[in-house]
């Protein structure tokens, strides 16, 4: 019975106070109040949002405190992924971050829906020089979330020298030592910086170039991971690395011997965007969201969890933003290198990069023991088969 | 003799109408996407892609063979002292050996990764007796110590099981006839638990074989198996048409390893049991 009156009188309360949060949010463009007990899915990569532990601001807890709206929140671990997943049609979300190239992709196929930006007040937060990008030229499907460049990360007790170029991925004297991307386009795109052409390159011969580097390398790395880097380079299980800056920040804190430096040849940027995909049921919630992402100290919330670097100006202005002065995140103009954003490929040069990333990864399994052993374990099979047989014809013949 | 009555039919109703809904539909979507390309017209340049992997096909089958047989070494022995002990000591064994089966599968694999890593907990413990390190993580041992380990469940239990229905009696006898210990083994335990073998071997066997997290955590995603390269079509390349010839191929050789399996258990049980 206690219990009882304790569950009444929470919800009540419960009640009670996301009503008197939803007063500030009706003030705005949308009408808040109508949307009180409906449901958004958002769909977002793994790991990149204040996600309320150790202290920080839980940014989706929020969001339904203030608004009432409920958040479905999933996860996925590469663009393609996510790409798959709305391709098929099998879920609904209402909001998804995919990543440039993608972006372009997804407007040219009809997937994303055009974002309403009167219900946007906060896009203003944005800094210009991230609107108006290559892939959404008219500013239509997408706000930006998070900025990042690609760096080599390396241990100083493991890396006498100071790495200043891509090449020392194929030093011989870090054999067993190199970390490579398990993600075709990054692991190429490493390659074709130090090949010296473009990541968007419809030339085969480039991309032969750069598998043919890719190749080279391949009996000196210790393995090719995403996500497992971090266990691998703070516990000091490799000593060379390439990973997306915010990462690299992350690692350092955790392991303080781990340097990070952008390579002379020129890395890849790129602009993660919140976007709304065709099949949306909850616009109104969606721009909701977005809004509310983008105001000041969610996204100051944001920033300081993921430590990446943001294109709200807002927060960069914001004096308690404690990577603001970061040169791994905001390099200046001296120490900026060479960048190139990721374009979409046409569907035969994807095709191209995924069977020659297939060859790679199964390069060096023509290995002589698999051979032998699969040959002698077939003439013991049947070795063993005839002896069976025999023996029953014995057995037959003797009774 | 058997009459299928209505009742009976009814009853069967629901297990028939799922087993058509998950396993023949998405097996004839499965051979539908093998044999079309993109736009969907018949064409059979999926399957002749396929040559290009069979080096990856057969290191695949060697290391689901190599897994399985060591899973059949330490298992086989172990169900039979297990069936001998007290029953209240083997419901705590058989518990021991589920006991990992509640954790999830892919937690328990990348448990391994850092156990076995150059500065893992084992290389640790090893230098601090003064012995190794030892390079183990993405090596093909380890691969297949991720596959024994996390398949040998499947091995020991339908073993134990078939084990502990063997009748005591048929020993006796083959003792009374003057059979010796190897000879009661070979003749009369072997083949009448040949049946908890065989279903062992299957249900290690196949996941083994078709395996990808164990092989991109444990050997570095340096040597791709075929599940790694079917994972990878579907997941980042989105050619959905040539992953699918790769399932049904291997579903092929799978079904073709089962068959020559089943071959030896009939000619076991012939010249066993009942001859």
């Amino acid at each position: 019975m206690i219990k009882k009156i304790f569950a009444v009188f929470f919800s009540m309360s419960v009640i009670a106070l996301s009503c008197s949060a939803s007063f500030s949010v009706a003030a705005k463009q949308i009408d808040a109040a109508k949307l009180r007990g409906t449901e958004i899915n958002v769909y977002n990569w793994g790991e990149y949002i204040s996600d309320g532990s150790e202290g920080t601001t839980d940014v989706n807890k929020e969001f339904e405190k203030e608004t009432g709206i409920k958040v479905n929140y999933t996860t996925y671990d590469s663009n393609e992924n996510m790409y798959n997943k709305i391709k098929g049609g099998g879920a609904n979300y209402d909001i998804i971050i995919p990543s440039d190239y993608m972006i372009e992709r997804m407007i040219n196929e009809e997937l994303l829906e055009k974002i309403n930006f009167d219900n946007i007040p906060n896009y203003s937060n944005i800094s210009p020089e991230y609107k108006n990008l290559y892939f959404d030229p008219k500013n239509e499907y997408s706000v930006p979330y998070n900025v990042g460049m690609v760096g080599l990360v390396y241990n100083t007790k493991m890396v006498k020298e100071t790495p200043d170029s891509w090449s020392i991925m194929w030093d011989e004297q870090y054999k067993g030592q190199i970390l490579m991307f398990n993600n075709s386009r990054d692991a190429f795109g490493i390659a074709q910086f130090l090949c010296g052409v473009s990541l968007n390159t419809n030339n085969s011969e480039d991309w032969e170039k750069a598998y043919e580097k890719l190749k080279e390398q391949k009996p000196l790395v210790q393995s090719y991971v995403m996500d497992d880097i971090f266990n691998k380079m703070e516990g000091g299980e490799a000593a060379i690395a390439a990973y997306y800056a915010g990462d690299c920040i992350l690692m350092a804190d955790n392991n303080p011997d781990l340097a990070f430096v952008y390579p002379k040849e020129g890395t890849n940027i790129f602009v993660d965007s919140i976007c709304i995909p065709k099949g949306c049921q909850n616009k109104e919630a969606a721009e909701l969201y977005i809004n509310f992402l983008l105001r000041e100290d969610i996204a100051l919330a944001n920033a300081e969890y993921l430590c990446y670097a943001t294109p709200n100006k807002a927060v960069l202005e914001n004096e308690d933003y404690s990577l603001r002065d970061n040169e791994m995140l905001y390099p200046d103009e001296e120490h900026t290198p060479p960048t190139e954003y990721f374009h979409n490929l046409d569907p035969e040069v994807l095709m191209l990069m995924t069977t020659l990333w297939d060859n790679l990864k199964i390069e060096g399994n023509n290995d002589r023991s698999v051979y032998i052993g699969l040959i002698s374990f077939a003439a013991v099979s049947v070795a063993y088969f005839i002896y069976r047989t025999v023996r029953k014809k014995k057995r037959e013949s003797m009774y | 003799m058997k009459k299928n009555t209505l009742t009976q039919r009814l009853c069967a109703a629901p297990h028939v109408v799922w087993s058509a809904i998950f396993i023949v539909v998405p097996l004839i979507m499965v051979i539908y996407y093998a044999f079309t390309d993109k736009s969907g017209a018949f064409t059979l340049e999926n399957i002749s892609r396929l040559s290009d992997y069979t080096s990856t096909f057969l290191r695949s089958l060697w290391f689901g063979i190599v897994a399985t047989i060591i899973c059949l070494i330490i298992a086989y022995p172990l169900s039979y002292i297990l069936s001998k002990m007290k029953l209240r000591a083997q419901s705590t064994m058989v518990m021991l050996v589920m006991i990992p089966m509640w954790m999830n599968f892919l937690l328990r694999t990348y448990a391994w990764m850092t156990l076995l890593e150059d500065s893992g907990v084992i290389n640790n413990i090893l230098s601090k007796i003064g012995i190794g390190p030892f390079h183990m993580i993405n090596t093909s041992g380890a691969v297949i110590l991720g596959m024994v380990y996390n398949f040998l469940p499947y091995m020991i239990l339908p073993i134990y099981s078939v084990m502990t229905k063997l009748d005591n009696s048929l020993v006796e006898a083959a003792q009374d006839l003057g059979a010796n210990k190897f000879h009661v083994i070979r003749d009369v335990i072997f083949p009448s638990t040949l049946s908890g073998v065989v279903s062992g071997v299957t249900m290690v066997f196949v996941p083994s074989v078709s395996t990808f997290y164990i092989s991109q955590k444990l050997g570095g995603g340096s040597f791709a198996l075929i599940g790694d390269i079917i994972e990878m079509q579907f997941q980042v390349s989105n050619n959905f048409n040539f992953g699918a010839a790769l399932s049904f191929v291997l579903m092929i050789l799978i079904l073709i390893c089962m068959a020559v399996m089943n071959k030896f258990g009939d000619t076991e049980e012939a010249g066993g049991v009942v001859a």
